[in-house]
This record gives C-alpha cells, structure tokens and sequence, in this order.
C-alpha cells in the first residue's frame, strides 16, 4: 500500500469511490430489514489492527503509529480503558445510590474514546456528546468534574479552554458544527498570523445524532471552507431503541464521499486502530489538507442511561456477541502474550481505578456549591438590568423568611412575602 | 454629520468594524460578491476580502453554529440572516446553544455572535419575508436584541453589538432601509440597550421600535393637531427593555400604548403593558393598550395594509387611551 488513499482501499473513501460504492461490504437488502439484528456482524471492512483474539494486523498505512508507541503508551492505553471503565462502574453506582439524576454509561465504547483521545495534541480541542468520559479522561479532566452535570450541580464542570475538551451538548449533533466552527477559527488564526500552532479538532457524535441535519450542515461547511476537523462517529449500534438500520442502510462512512471527505471505517473496539486512524486523520486535516470523516464501529454494550431499559428492544444474544469483542480484553491478550504487562501491572491499574473511584465518590458527595445567584451572574457577560432587577427582587424575597425565623411568630405571620421590586 | 439610507449606515457601520477588529468577519448567503440581497453589505468583499466577508453555503443552522464555534476560539462573527422568515433552521443553534454557553460554562466561556435579521413586512412580499418573530428570541435569557429605527441608531448599534460580550441579534427594519437620516460617525448615542424618547408629549406615551418608529412620529403629531401631546419612544432594544425609561414617561403622561408589527397575543407589547402596569398603577389613567399584528401567520400581501399597524391604528389605541 502506498498512499493513505490507496492504502486504506475499501476504507479511506474518496469523492470517487463514493460514486460507485462497494456494495460488496453491505449488508444484503434481506438482511438489513430485520428488527432486532442491528449491524451486530461486526466491521467487515474497518481498519483493525488487534484482532478479536489479541492478535496483531498488519497494514502498511496505519501500522507505523502503532509501531512508533512504546511499551509505557501501549500500556497507557490499557490503563486509561480500564480507568474509564471502573469510572464508569462507579458513577452508575452512585445513580443507583440516588447520588445522580441520571448517568451515561460508556461501557463497550472505551477503545473508540481512548484511542481518538490519545490520538489529539495538546494543541487540538475536542467537542463531545454526553458519553465521551474517556475522551474527557485523555484531555486531562478530572472524572469527578463530569458528574456535575449530572448531580445537577452544573451544566458544565470544567474549563473548556484549560482543557481544549469543550463542555457536554445534550442537544444532539449541535456540537459538531461548532467544532466545524473553531476549526475553521484555527484557520484563520493561522492566515492572520501563521506563527500560531497548527491544530485540528475532533467533533464526536454517534450513530443516531448522524441523522440529524446539524452533521450534514457540518459536513457541508467543513468541506468547503477545508476546515481542519476530524467528524469522529461512533456507530454504538443504538440510538436509545432504535437500531443503527433505522438511522441508514449503509455504513455511515460511505456519506464522507458525497462531501468529498475521506472516510475511514474502524474497528472501534481496537483502540490501536482507533488510535492509529485518529492520528492520520488529525495529521491530515492539521496539514491543511482538510476534514476527514471516521467511523468507529463499536457497541453500546450497557443501557443508554440510567433510565434506559435495552431488554425491551434488544437480544441479549447480541450483548454477549460484543462482550466477546471486548476492547480491553483483547490489549489485555496482546500486552500479556508480548511481555508488555504483568500480572503486577494488571493488579496496579486495578488498585489504581479503585482509587480513582474512591476520589471521584468522594468528590460528589462533597459538591454542594451550587448557587442560584452564581445562575443570575452568568446568564449574561454584561450587566443586564432585567436580571439585577430580578436578582434585588430574589434577594429581597429570600430576606424576608430570615426576618420572619428572627421575630416572633405573630408577626411572622403577618409578613408580606415578596415583592420588593 | 452625514445622511445616509439606513442601509448605507449599517454598510458604514460594519466597515467601521471590520477595519477596527481584525477578529470581526461577516458571514451569510449571498453577502459577498452580491453585498446581501439587500445591499447591506455591497462592496465590502471588495474592500476587505472573501476572507472578511464569507459567502456561506445555504444553510441557516451551519451559519450560527459554525460562527458559534469561531466565537468561541476568539473570534467575533457577524451572520446575516437573509429574511426573518429564515432564522428558524437555526433556531435550535441560538436558542439552546448560543443564548446558554456563558451561564453553561459557569461565565468562562462567552460567544459573542452578532446576528443581523432583516424583519418586518410592508414590502408587498411573499411568504416568509415579511415576519417579525423578535418576542420568540426575546423569551430566550442569554440574548440581546436591539433593532434601530433610524440611520444614525443603525450606524452605531451595529458597531456595538460587535464589541458586546454577549450575543446580540439586530432586527433591521427592511422596509425603512431606504430610510435617509443624519449620521454622526463621530459621537455615538450612547448605551445601544437604551430607549430614546424621540418626541415629548404629556398626554400618553407611544412605545415602538424598529419600523414603526416613524409612524409612531406620524400618528402623535396628527394627535397633536387634535390636541393630544403624544410622547413617542423608540424603544431601541427589544431584551433588555429599558423600563426605567418607559415607567418615567408613563408616571409623566398616565397612559401607554405600545405598537408593534408582530401578533399582540404573547408578544413584547403585553410584556411591557404588563410590566409598566405593576410600575405605573398609580399613575395610569387607562390601561395600556397594545397595537399590533393579528393572530395569524403574516398574510399575503395584497391584504397586508390590514395587518400592519398603521397611523390610523395607533390613533384608535389612542382614542380609547383617553377615553377612559
């Protein structure tokens, strides 16, 4: 293989190729309109480089990022999936525990988020979904902060720009063009002064939130303008209850070639394909070469919240078909069956999660700072006479029960509530 | 001082910007090499560069969401929405985007995007260009919304609305963009989230903005031929509203009517009749009475001098005024 194009025939797509689509790596039309069945088959023509089995892929593109890791980032790899993961487990817990109103379970999707996490610079900046805990995990934010939102405490919890990990988009696919957006503000930094750090950025969404007009938009302005962002699709199989053939009939990387993007479909279970297309596709789009589109076949192997119920939609025969395509599992194979990692590794990374788990209970149990004067202070960057008027009011108000519990209760009673604005 | 169309002002308004904020650019469909299918932006590509003035795919919710992006990397987008009737495939971007990134990011984060609407009907249009859906934004916190009645107003709110930190939306008045009026490119007229009051009366208070504005003027000076000093004011921005300023004329006249082209049921008229109510209870000799489009979606030309609120309708509100 030579070029990333030629290289990745069948994967990377090209305007060209999307003309006259494979339509040998479909699904037959027949199989496609069963119910239940999803595209529960697995990648067939995704770049994989760590097979089920823990063996490793050869190919002549991707290959060399892998190669150019040492053991320590290889192991890095496993400890930030088995992080996540044991985050993940802890925070479901404290939603059990009424702790959260609610949470999103990332379990199945670790190799997806660690592999393109790991895969961005410093320099480069990311907009998630909601469930991009891993991702927010590699950009360096402290796991606790991410269930702010969830415990009501916040609609954010960290410094977007601090982190280059922009804040959670609840509001399906609205994120990706903002990322379209702040690739295309690299841009002109750059032609305005071209000392500045070149940077891509990755904007995630899932298979579901494919369907939604703002990534078609998104596409259309980030091929046009040449922006340099990477439109990471993480094909989770579901969208809540709705299986992945609802949303298309095709692999959604076969769209990338109708905008002139290359596309390239991974198995997003590998995080060291992930990782390894993730980075080309960075390095592509940094170079100004523009956007790239990847999708990360993977699966949502938990509920899609807390308050999902996938029994009522889905076969646990396709549950246990993906465990068996674990993500950690199959590194866990290659780390042990290369020498990588030992059995003190494998029990450190374990002790380590638990006590990451111990910070991050400790650290929610702990929120409490939510203020609603904080909300009146940030409605606006400007002052804003409506909102002060508003705030004088509310601070009257409340000022009115602490006179009230000061005086006796015959007064108390006949205290005018309210109403000072 | 200079005159100039309402439009030519905001053309001057936005050169003024883009050559004092090299952050500053415009972005929209058609507003480059054509300069806006209202000329608002004629010649500015030429002067400042496709760079400066993005020509943009069609694509309204692409427009606000991208510019919600550059924002946030530091950078300060003007997008022009080409009709009032076209703002709502981006409405989802402005309303749960836009209007909450500051208080979302707990005040780290700000986007201060600028987004110019033509609005407003009176030019024998088709469907979905003659709305005015202001009172649909205005009930979103996180956003401001001026909308200038006048060239000098036009001139400068523009020019504000860039430097301001939070999002603004700039309804402009079309069917007045031919509207000439002095200009001062010199001093501006002070804060843009202020009402003016653009004639003194003592009898009732006359509220309008954007392109009713002059017929306000209109209808108070014929009051006055039947003895009725009207005080006329332009309100100027729609969120916040400067009640300070409306309660102060109220307590001085005892009565308001306020006039908008938009439907009256939910609308920024019964915001204000409200409000000013509760301020001016005492002072009002009649209740404020609203003036404004009916509860329909904005009808077809040929019958919209039914529609619009003109002098005569402001008249009527004012009969009944004073004849409480």
């Amino acid at each position: 293989m030579g070029t990333p194009q030629e290289a990745a025939a069948g994967t990377v797509r090209t305007s060209s190729d999307a003309a006259s689509p494979d339509v040998s790596t479909h699904p037959p039309a027949g199989e496609s309109a069963g119910v239940l069945r999803s595209t529960a088959v697995g990648p067939q023509d995704a770049v994989q480089l760590l097979d089920e089995r823990g063996e490793s892929r050869h190919d002549a593109t991707f290959s060399p990022y892998v190669e150019a890791l040492d053991a320590e980032d290889l192991r890095g790899f496993y400890r930030d999936m088995a992080t996540v993961r044991r985050f993940d487990t802890e925070a479901t817990a404290l939603q059990r525990q009424g702790e959260l109103a609610l949470w999103v379970p990332v379990v199945g999707q670790e190799a997806a988020q660690i592999g393109s996490g790991r895969a961005m610079n410093k320099a480069d900046y990311a907009f998630p979904t909601y469930r991009e805990h891993g991702v927010a995990l590699t950009r360096g934010v402290d796991l606790a902060d991410l269930l702010k939102l969830f415990r009501g405490e916040s609609n954010g919890g960290w410094d977007p720009r601090e982190k280059n990990f922009h804040l959670y988009t609840l509001v399906l696919a609205a994120q990706v063009p903002h990322a379209v957006g702040y690739a295309m503000g690299i841009s002109r930094d750059i032609a305005a002064d071209p000392s500045t750090e070149p940077a891509a950025v990755t904007a995630y969404f899932g298979d579901g939130a494919s369907s939604e007009g703002d990534v078609h938009e998104s596409m259309v302005f980030a091929a046009s303008y040449d922006a340099p962002v990477v439109f990471f699709c993480q094909n989770n199989n579901w969208a809540i209850s709705v299986p992945f053939e609802v949303q298309s009939k095709v692999p959604l990387v076969n769209r990338a070639g109708g905008y002139g993007i290359p596309g390239i479909r991974v198995d997003g279970n590998d995080v060291l394909a992930v990782y390894a297309v993730s980075k080309w596709a960075l390095d592509h789009a940094r170079s100004g070469l523009g956007p790239v589109m990847i999708e990360a076949s993977t699966y949502r192997v938990g509920a899609h919240t807390t308050a999902d119920d996938p029994t009522k939609y889905r076969m646990m025969a396709e549950e246990e078909l993906w465990k068996a395509k674990d993500p950690l599992l199959r590194l866990e194979t290659y780390l042990r069956g290369e020498g990588l990692a030992d059995d003190a590794f494998f029990e450190q990374v374990k002790n380590d999660g638990d006590e990451l788990a111990a910070h991050v209970r400790k650290a929610t149990l702990a929120l409490g700072g939510a203020d609603i004067r904080q909300k009146f202070a940030t409605v606006y960057a400007q002052a804003h006479p409506l909102v002060a008027e508003e705030l004088a009011w509310f601070e009257n108000y409340e000022a009115s029960f602490a006179d009230a519990t000061t005086q006796p209760s015959t007064t108390q009673a006949s205290t005018p509530q309210g109403g000072a604005a | 001082m200079s005159t100039m169309t309402i439009a030519k002002a905001i053309n001057e308004g936005l050169r003024a910007t883009l050559a004092n904020d090299p952050k500053s650019f415009l972005m929209g469909e058609d507003i480059g090499s054509l300069g806006g299918v209202y000329r608002v932006t004629e010649g500015l590509k030429k002067e400042f560069g496709g760079h400066r003035v993005m020509d943009t795919p069609l694509a309204e919710s692409g427009i606000i969401g991208t510019a919600i992006g550059m924002a946030l990397r530091g950078h300060r987008p003007i997008c022009e929405i080409q009709f009032d009737g076209f703002v709502f495939p981006a409405f989802n971007q402005i309303t749960t985007q836009l209007a909450k990134i500051h208080t979302r990011s707990d005040g780290q984060l700000s986007a201060p995007v600028v987004i110019r609407i033509p609005y407003g009907g009176g030019i024998g249009s088709i469907e979905h260009h003659s709305e005015s859906p202001e009172a649909l934004f205005a009930h979103t916190p996180g956003l401001r919304i001026i909308s200038p009645s006048n060239a000098n107003d036009a001139y400068w709110m523009i020019q504000q609305a860039v430097e301001c930190m939070d999002p603004v939306i700039v309804f402009e008045p079309k069917r007045r963009y031919w509207l000439k009026g002095e200009v001062d490119t010199k001093n501006s007229p002070g804060d843009p989230f202020k009402a003016h009051v653009v004639r003194e009366g003592s009898d009732a208070t006359l509220v309008a903005y954007g392109p009713l504005v002059p017929v306000a003027l209109a209808a108070a000076n014929a009051a006055a031929e039947d003895g009725h000093s009207v005080e006329v004011i332009d309100l100027r921005s729609i969120s916040p509203i400067d009640f300070d300023a409306l309660e102060a004329s109220v307590n001085k006249t005892g009565r308001l009517v306020v006039a908008h082209e938009a439907p009256t049921f939910g609308g920024m008229g019964g915001e204000i009749a409200s409000r000013i109510s509760e301020r001016c209870f005492y002072s009002l000799e009649a209740p404020a009475i609203r003036v404004g489009g009916f509860h329909m979606p904005y009808p077809v030309a040929r019958v919209e001098e039914h529609y619009l609120p003109d002098i005569d309708r402001m008249l009527e509100a004012l009969d009944r005024a004073f004849a409480y």
